[in-house]
């Protein structure tokens, strides 16, 4: 077994990568898949609030890079699924206590035992992002639609091609439909005519998604959470699986058709 | 939005709004030249063209554009009308 490496990174903070990390590891997961969530944001560590296991945590990232413990250690196993683990981030430290090249050791100790080794990168292009990349074999782009985000995304884009960890592949987070609809929202066509990148998923925006956050369960194993299972179709495709994008775009529809004849404004 | 295009019920919802600001800022930011550095350029092109030829200076457009991975800066730079070129000969 060899994992594969999958950093979910963005450029813009609070676009939603450590939820998209979360989630997309209890997602592959629960379908039976060995899955490590590495959290590479040093000094403002979040994935383990999310994956509600911050109660468990002895060691750490940085315990790891510098010989305080062994990687099995700083491992801590998931509450509800077997094969999920987490290796948190430092709290007190800052991102120069890792190198790309610790990152790029830990995966490769790591990958012999797992499927996936998903790592949370934080926000900005520096020295933390480019250790989240090092070991990439893809990477993921999370963005919202929104200016500022998509923005950021395209010079993750480039700066991920120049590190030859290109192409990546794209969520649109927090999607609104029903203001895609009236047309205050950029669609996701919009983000992809512009960006040189491949869509992997559509998350529409949830308020499961913070009663999960409250909890500390992700919102996959949520059945009612539309969101979770955005999540879980990106888990499929990651797996190589073809799922067919679920129409967040309503005016695409029959009736979105029907209300563009009718409405005025409605670009005929 | 004009009662023109009102009348025609050309919409402005604000997503196309964002995607002719986002298309706009990207050309600039993929080209590492910002708006401010592309009219120093004209300024400093229309002084290198004056030296040779006559031209409108104030019809002067200089602009990038993008298709697919090539970028290109595409300038219009009309001359100076005929009438205008022959009175300064004289």
């Amino acid at each position: 077994m060899t994992a594969k490496v999958v950093t979910i990174t963005s450029g813009k903070g609070g676009v939603g990568k450590t939820t998209a990390t979360a989630n997309i590891g209890f997602a592959l997961a629960s379908g039976g898949d060995r899955v490590v969530c590495i959290d590479a944001d040093i000094g403002l560590r979040n994935l383990d609030v999310i994956m509600g296991l911050e109660n468990r945590i002895v060691y750490d990232l940085v315990d790891v890079v510098e010989g305080r413990c062994k990687l099995r250690q700083a491992m801590i196993k998931d509450k509800h699924l077997s094969d999920l683990y987490l290796i948190p981030a430092a709290q007190t430290r800052d991102k120069t206590a890792v190198s790309p090249q610790d990152m790029i050791r830990l995966a490769d100790e790591l990958r012999p035992d797992f499927d996936w080794i998903l790592i949370d990168s934080p926000a900005g292009i520096e020295r933390g992002f480019r250790n989240a990349i090092a070991p990439a074999d893809l990477v993921v782009l999370v963005t919202n639609p929104e200016v500022s985000a998509v923005r950021d995304a395209d010079r993750i884009i480039g700066l991920i091609e120049a590190e030859e960890r290109g192409p990546g592949k794209l969520i649109v987070n927090r999607v609104r439909a029903e203001m895609v609809k009236r047309g205050e929202m950029l669609t996701t066509e919009d983000i992809l005519d512009v960006l040189a990148v491949e869509l992997i998923g559509v998350v529409p925006e949830d308020e499961t998604v913070i009663l999960s956050s409250n909890k500390g369960t992700p919102a996959v194993l949520d059945s009612r959470s539309k969101a979770g299972r955005a999540f879980m179709n990106i888990a499929r495709r990651l797996k190589g699986e073809t799922v067919p994008f679920e129409s967040l775009e309503a005016r695409d529809g029959f009736f979105g058709r029907l209300s563009r004849l009718v409405k005025p404004g409605g670009g005929l | 939005m004009s009662l023109f295009e009102r009348l025609r019920g050309v919409d402005r919802r604000s997503a196309r709004a964002a995607k002719e600001r986002l298309q706009l800022v990207l050309i600039h930011d993929r080209a590492d030249l910002s708006p401010g550095r592309l009219e120093a350029l004209k300024d400093d092109l229309i002084s290198v063209l004056s030296r040779h030829v006559e031209i409108d200076v104030h019809a002067v457009q200089i602009s990038l554009t993008q298709e697919r991975n090539q970028q290109r800066l595409v300038a219009d730079i009309p001359l100076a009308p005929p009438r205008a070129r022959r009175r300064e000969a004289h």
